[in-house]
């Protein structure tokens, strides 16, 4: 059995005054630099809504604008207005932060989200009308509580406040006294992350069309821990999540590597329908506060806009073979194991080529790669570069090497086969998925034949090891049905054939007898 | 150069002595690997790490600098390093180094 990309679903939440009460370069230089400029500079640098609408790589990211037409817009983007400028897009959605503290507060089940009465009444509408949010969910907001309790909470419970155009209008309150992986922070962080999940689940499963009872397994992949001071990482965002988006038949797990998460998700995911262990599985990420404003320092000295204002999400929905949608191929997975070492060669290698050779396939038989997406808007002034594009020169490079391609070629290479990034620098979102519903629309259109999503990971980061990590797999266009048919008929009429055989002599001796 | 490399290169130099040190860089361009040379040789530019006002002047080279070439198992270097050469601007990186040596570097 082979399993299929069914549909998926991509969602940015335009959050701004979570940059400043949430990301960490921000409550970072509120301890060391209280006084300092850039505190100070902030808030003149946050988008409003519509222009994060009308932002070129948001547009892409929600899948109404391709990445290859975000390719012929010159960099940089943040200076321009794209004439798409949809909060809702063939993928999913860009929600505004008023939407998301109440979504948030819905996916609360331990009263922990407390939310001013008024911005209730003055928001609810609008979370019933979002196109994915059903009566179940908008059911689950409270009618909230009066402004003073919101106060007295933040400044005597240490609630983490919840801030709408810097006014304070809820709080999340710890759920432990002592226990820090239960403090207020930290179930803020978990919350967000599992209300945007919710968010990409809905968006998902909608777009594959599916019915929420088929779904049977939901790995989550984010890059947050839930758990208290008995099982710090714990977990289970993923069942947490299923439960608000009403998957009522799935069970779940979480599924963890860094920004390799996702791409680690995936191939457990097709592994798992492959099986047949479970007919439908669905992988979700949350978006990530603690990374909003990242290189903000950066943007603000250079009088750019705050662009890492919006939380990502994504869901990848995989069913069982349809003999449409197009296929995990399990037979082709790259993996960066433990003996690899870190040499870029020897990553790109494992990655990239170790993987083709093993399905006897060149460089140049793969259409599409997707690595690293990031978009070169946030990370090029930040002194990071074009991530997604200095992974096309190693991967052309490394195909140079092995005489795949012709050096001269190697330009036409990255352009012909790579992609200008367009996520936002969320960790795992931007990690090789955010292409994979391009990916299903070009190779069911016969565009492409086959593509390659590749996650990589910074291990070094947990302290538990220097190792460097990676896996990458092929979605490739659905041709088994059509064999299977022709394959299966062959055989039906030769056993037609046998059978026949077989009667006619028996009937001969009959008659002999 | 983060911080707790800063904090290797001074320990093994006071380990060692600087005169048998050569710190070898593997960054990805041209300026950042002037600043980690500048960081081991005049130090810390950015006034944030152990190496802040350190001036070790140690000797440093990048990888793809034909110096450290021609040191390396051409096999070897053809595996581990030589499809980064094709990727990486060396001439702009040759040039940094070489600036930052002239400058700082005491052996």
């Amino acid at each position: 059995m082979k399993s299929v990309i069914k549909g998926a679903g991509y969602i940015l939440v335009h959050t701004p005054d979570m940059v400043i009460h949430n990301g960490t370069t921000q409550t970072t230089e509120r301890i060391v630099n209280p006084e300092g400029e850039y505190l100070k500079e902030l808030p003149g640098h946050l988008r409003s809504f519509e222009q994060t609408l009308s932002y070129y790589p948001n547009q892409v990211y929600i899948g109404n604008m391709t990445p290859d037409a975000l390719a012929a817009v010159p960099q940089p983007w943040y200076d321009k207005e794209c004439p798409k400028c949809d909060r809702y897009g063939q993928f999913g959605q860009i929600m505004p932060q008023e939407e998301f503290i109440l979504l948030m507060q819905a996916c609360d089940v331990f009263d922990l989200v407390k939310i001013d009465r008024e911005f209730v009444a003055a928001h609810k509408a609008a979370l019933a009308a979002n196109e994915v949010i059903d009566e179940s969910i908008v059911n689950r907001v409270a009618e909230g509580v009066d402004a003073a309790e919101i106060a007295r909470l933040v400044s005597e419970e240490h609630s983490e406040g919840l801030y709408h155009n810097g006014q304070l209008v809820g709080c999340v309150n710890r759920a432990h006294d002592i226990d820090v992986n239960l403090s207020a922070h930290v179930m803020h962080e978990n919350l967000v992350s599992k209300a945007s999940s919710v968010l990409a689940l809905l968006s998902a499963i909608r777009n594959a069309g599916i019915a929420k009872e088929d779904v049977e397994y939901v790995i989550d992949c984010s890059e947050e821990a839930c758990g208290d001071m008995n099982q710090r990482g714990g977990g289970n965002f993923a069942k947490a999540a299923a439960e608000i988006a009403g998957l009522s038949a799935a069970t779940g797990s979480d599924t963890r590597g860094f920004c390799a998460g996702p791409a680690h998700a995936l191939v457990e995911a097709a592994a798992l329908v492959a099986a047949g262990a479970y007919k439908t599985v669905v992988v979700t990420a949350g978006g990530c506060t603690a990374k909003l404003g990242m290189n903000g320092k950066d943007h603000v000295k250079k009088g750019l806009p705050i662009l890492e204002d919006m939380l990502g999400g994504c869901a990848i929905v995989l069913t069982q073979d349809d003999g449409v949608n197009p296929v995990v191929n399990l037979g082709i997975l790259g993996r960066h194991t433990v003996g690899t070492g870190s040499a870029p060669q020897a990553v790109i290698g494992s990655l990239v080529t170790d993987a083709l050779d093993r399905a006897g396939l060149k460089v140049t038989d793969v259409d599409k790669f997707s690595p690293e997406m990031q978009n070169p808007d946030i990370t090029k002034p930040a002194g990071a570069g074009d991530v997604p594009l200095a992974n096309y020169k190693m991967i052309a490079a490394l195909a140079v090497k092995r005489g795949d391609i012709e050096k001269k070629d190697l330009a036409s290479f990255v352009a012909e086969r790579g992609l200008t990034g367009y996520a936002p620098t969320q960790g795992h979102i931007p990690s090789g998925v955010p292409y994979i519903g391009f990916a299903r629309n070009e190779i069911a259109a016969g565009n492409m034949k086959r593509v390659m999503i590749i996650g990589k990971g910074s291990l070094f980061l947990g302290r538990m090891t220097n190792l460097f990590d990676g896996v990458s797999f092929v979605i490739e266009a659905n041709e088994g049905e059509k064999k299977a048919e022709d394959s299966i008929s062959e055989e039906e009429v030769k056993s037609m054939i046998a059978k026949a055989m077989r009667e006619f002599a028996e009937s001969l001796m009959a008659k002999a007898e | 150069m983060d911080l707790e490399n800063q904090k290797r290169v001074k320990n093994f130099t006071e380990q060692y002595g600087a005169e048998n040190i050569v710190v070898l860089l593997g960054a990805a361009e041209g300026e950042a690997s002037g600043l980690a040379a500048e960081t081991v040789t005049n130090g810390d530019p950015t006034y944030a790490g152990p190496l802040t006002g350190v001036q070790l002047g140690l000797r440093v080279y990048h990888v793809c600098e034909p110096e450290m070439k021609e040191e390396f198992d051409p096999d070897i270097y053809s595996e581990q390093v030589e499809m980064m050469e094709m990727v990486l601007d060396v001439d702009d990186i040759i040039n940094e180094m070489t600036a930052i040596r002239e400058q700082f570097c005491k052996y």
